[in-house]
């Protein structure tokens, strides 16, 4: 059967490493000995701790609550007692205060857990629903982490919602998390889209996937067959496919202005690990404690899916698997397009960490070669998503010229990194941008000097 | 963990490229030089083929003795200086004395390129500023055509005693000029390239064949060429009637002189062109005004070198006054493509 494939202008093609992990069941990984609990696994203020250390938590306690309103509570994944508090390194390489638990491998839950009957679920209302999102600290889990409920309250304010995208496309190449999840747990992804829909009044939802992932997609298509309001898409095999505003182009023709909310043109975005994080909170108030990550890369022995207790170190996870094959040289936390390098391994998997990459010397993926002079060739323009000019933008960033920079747009650079991937020149462009941007948005943005070039 | 010994590369994202390279780059255009190259050897004999040899060998001993007197990296693996070389001798007649063209590489290179900076610096096409100087310097033997093989000795042809081995062969170009339409070649032998005209520019089929594969590969944007050769053939059309010169004149007119040649790999050259998808279609209509006003009534009976090398000068005002609205960005609201 043929279907329509939807897209946005611009991105670019990658190989996307998916083979193998694409196939294989997610395993659940052993409970780590201690859990990390940091106090900023989301976007917004850092939750505050409410546990001292010598107290016993049961799995699924609440152990910090949410501080202000862009904010989450954040719950035990372990059941054991609290041995520390202090910082520690997250993925993106600051430092968080972080609680940890050491456990006592009872898995014992706070309250056993259990599915609410139909009825109740049926005759929450809208505040009960979101209520339920919110306490049980659900954030986007596709590597946003811009806390969920936050996002179902604000149309409050006159603004209506059209359309609910639900955003299966994972065009991050080595990452299998969200299809497994696709194949594993469809009805979930459906009933959390369905409260989200509840939620927000909408009478639209679209589950997105990605042409790479078509036995999910016709799955989903043969499972909301008899839902009216639901509606699955499959999307061209491009990057960034699964950039927020270029899905909500691909899906429904309109582009959020620049600086807007997607909101703004009536549309909300979720993971669906997002929506299968919410049906869980919704039906059983079950907390996010676990997700499922890849482990992947060409030192990885067995690279698979696993469902991960929050807080498992990186190392705890790595080993489990089966080791490492040669000489580990670089770690990538999420995919290799906009994850982040760490610098150790003693970092906890946290509500976004969607793949843990692990590379040897022998990985062609990193090979980098020294920057040479652009040519003018224009595959950045023709990549850039936005439809900015890359490599106008590099030559602003390299003079220091910020007017330019602002001029060029500057600050509606999302990072996506598409005009580095195809700079034949192997010019860092968007890490040439991201510089600048830095320094356009800051307080002193008009200053004369480039502090990160002289 | 036991298996890091070193500390962990840490870089900025994105981790990942697409491992396709300017030299890679380089390595598709000559091949696409290739047919246009062949069909000069093959039309034009050894002669032109050693014309190519010089042009490179002189782009190559330039680039390197600049850039050592500049105390710059040496850049002859980038593949660069080669397709300079290659292009220049594409655009020279066969029987152009070796030392000039020789020279002419060097002119390419230290003028067109180096004075600027090296590659990617260079506001004007190198090849044709190699050839402007040549056309500058030696006005004869940079008009002095030799006829292709196998092509007949008709009433255009006259011979000239000081030259030995060649007659002079007057170019479906010069005919043009002269409105001396009932003595243009038969239109087959001139899209086969079986006329008088410089090494690489006589073969219409040769060169479709390299320019289509460079668009295939995504090495040239479509919009130059087309934009280019569609403004051409109005022009033409609308000239070639008010004339009197026949339904057959803007195909001609398309199919001769350097005109294909300019419009694949001159007009298309990176650096020279604009990056904006716009800034292109202005950049081809541009070109294709200029050849005709230099064609029509310029004292040259050619115009694509100098109409390229003047658009040149405009492609950072081009790309300045074409910037594309950007996503989300006020204007007409963006379609799924």
């Amino acid at each position: 059967m043929k279907y329509e494939r939807k897209t946005f202008p611009g991105g670019t093609h990658i190989i996307d490493y998916k083979g193998f992990t694409n196939s294989l069941e997610t395993v659940a990984a052993e409970a780590p000995v201690r859990a990390y609990i940091p106090m900023s696994m989301h976007i917004g203020a850092p939750s505050r701790p409410l546990v001292e250390i010598g107290e016993e938590v049961k799995m699924g306690q609440k152990v910090a609550e949410s501080q202000g309103f862009v904010s989450v509570p954040a719950h035990a994944s372990v059941s054991g007692k609290v041995v520390a508090i202090h910082r520690m390194p997250i993925p993106n390489g600051r430092m968080v205060d972080t609680i940890v638990i050491e456990n006592d491998f009872r898995d014992e839950w706070l309250t056993p857990l259990r599915q609410l009957p139909r009825d109740t679920v049926n005759a929450m209302d809208k505040a009960a629903l979101q209520a339920k999102v919110l306490e049980a600290g659900v954030v986007g889990m596709g590597g946003a982490t811009f806390p969920s409920h936050v996002k179902y309250v604000v149309p409050q304010d006159g603004k209506k919602v059209e359309v609910i995208i639900l955003n299966g496309i994972e065009c991050e190449p080595f990452l299998t998390a969200d299809h497994r999840l696709m194949l594993e747990q469809p009805e979930k992804i459906i009933s959390g889209l369905k409260y989200l829909l509840r939620m927000t009044d909408c009478q639209r939802g679209v589950i997105a996937i990605e042409e790479n992932k078509m036995d999910a997609f016709e799955l989903m298509i043969k499972l909301t067959e008899n839902e009216p309001q639901i509606e699955t898409v499959v999307c061209m095999e491009k990057y960034p496919q699964g950039s927020e505003k270029q899905l909500i182009n691909a899906i429904t023709g309109k582009e959020v202005p620049p600086g807007g909310l997607p909101i703004d043109v009536g549309v909300l975005v979720n993971n669906v690990a997002t929506a299968a994080a919410i049906a869980d909170a919704v039906e059983w108030e079950k907390p996010l404690i676990d997700r499922i990550v890849t482990l992947n890369g060409n030192a990885i022995k067995k690279p698979m899916n696993y469902r991960v207790r929050i807080g498992t170190l990186y190392e705890d996870l790595i080993a489990q698997s089966g080791g490492v094959i040669g000489e580990t040289v670089k770690i990538i936390s999420g995919g290799p397009m906009m994850g982040f390098a760490v610098y150790s391994t003693a970092i906890p998997v946290m509500k976004g960490t969607s793949g843990i990459l692990v590379f040897n010397e022998e990985s062609h993926v990193l090979k980098r070669e020294t920057e040479g002079p652009c040519v003018r060739c224009a595959r950045c323009v023709d990549a850039c998503p936005m439809r900015l000019e890359p490599t106008t933008l590099m030559k602003a960033a390299k003079k220091s010229d910020w007017n330019r920079a602002k001029e060029y747009d500057i600050t509606s650079c999302m990072e996506c990194g598409c005009c580095s991937y195809v700079c034949p020149s192997m010019i860092p462009l968007v890490q040439y941008i991201r510089l600048a941007k830095q320094y356009v948005m800051s307080k002193d943005g008009n200053g004369a000097v480039n502090p990160f070039l002289v | 963990m036991e298996n890091i010994t070193k500390p962990l590369i840490l870089s900025s994202s994105p981790h990942f490229h697409s491992r396709y390279t300017t030299e890679q780059a380089m390595k598709e255009v000559a091949l696409a030089c290739l047919p246009a190259a062949a069909a000069g050897i093959w039309f034009f004999g050894l002669q032109a083929l050693l014309v190519m040899i010089l042009c490179i060998a002189g782009a190559l001993a330039s680039e390197y003795l600049c850039r050592r007197m500049m105390s710059k990296p040496v850049t002859l693996k980038d593949g660069s200086a080669v397709i300079t070389g290659l292009l220049l001798a594409l655009c020279l007649p066969p029987a152009l004395p070796l030392w000039i063209a020789f020279l002419g590489g060097a002119f390419a290179i230290v003028i067109g390129k180096q004075v600027f900076g090296g590659l990617g610096q260079n506001i004007f096409n190198p090849a044709h500023i190699g050839r402007a100087i040549l056309v500058a310097s030696f006005p004869v033997q940079m008009t002095t055509w030799s006829p292709a093989r196998g092509m007949l000795a008709n009433a255009s042809t006259m011979a000239t005693p000081a030259l030995v081995d060649a007659t002079t062969s007057a170019t479906p170009m010069a005919l043009m000029k002269t409105g001396a339409m009932d003595q243009l070649p038969a239109l087959g032998q001139v899209i086969i390239g079986q006329v008088g005209g410089c090494i690489g520019e006589t073969s219409v089929i040769a060169i479709l064949l390299g320019g289509l594969f460079l668009i295939f590969r995504k090495h040239v944007d479509w919009r130059i060429p087309t934009a280019y050769l569609g403004t051409v053939l109005v022009l033409t059309t609308v000239f070639g009637t008010v004339k009197g010169y026949g339904m057959m004149y803007p195909i001609y007119q398309l199919s001769s002189g350097g005109l294909m040649l300019g419009a694949f790999f001159m007009a298309t050259d990176w650096v020279t062109s604009p990056v904006t998808k716009k800034g292109r279609l202005v950049f081809g209509l541009g070109l294709g005004i200029l050849t005709c006003l230099i064609r029509f009534f310029g004292g040259l009976a050619e115009g694509v070198c100098y109409s390229i090398l003047l658009m040149n000068i405009l492609t950072p005002m081009i790309d300045r006054y074409t910037k594309g609205r950007i996503y989300g960005g006020s204007g007409k609201e963006g379609k799924p493509a």
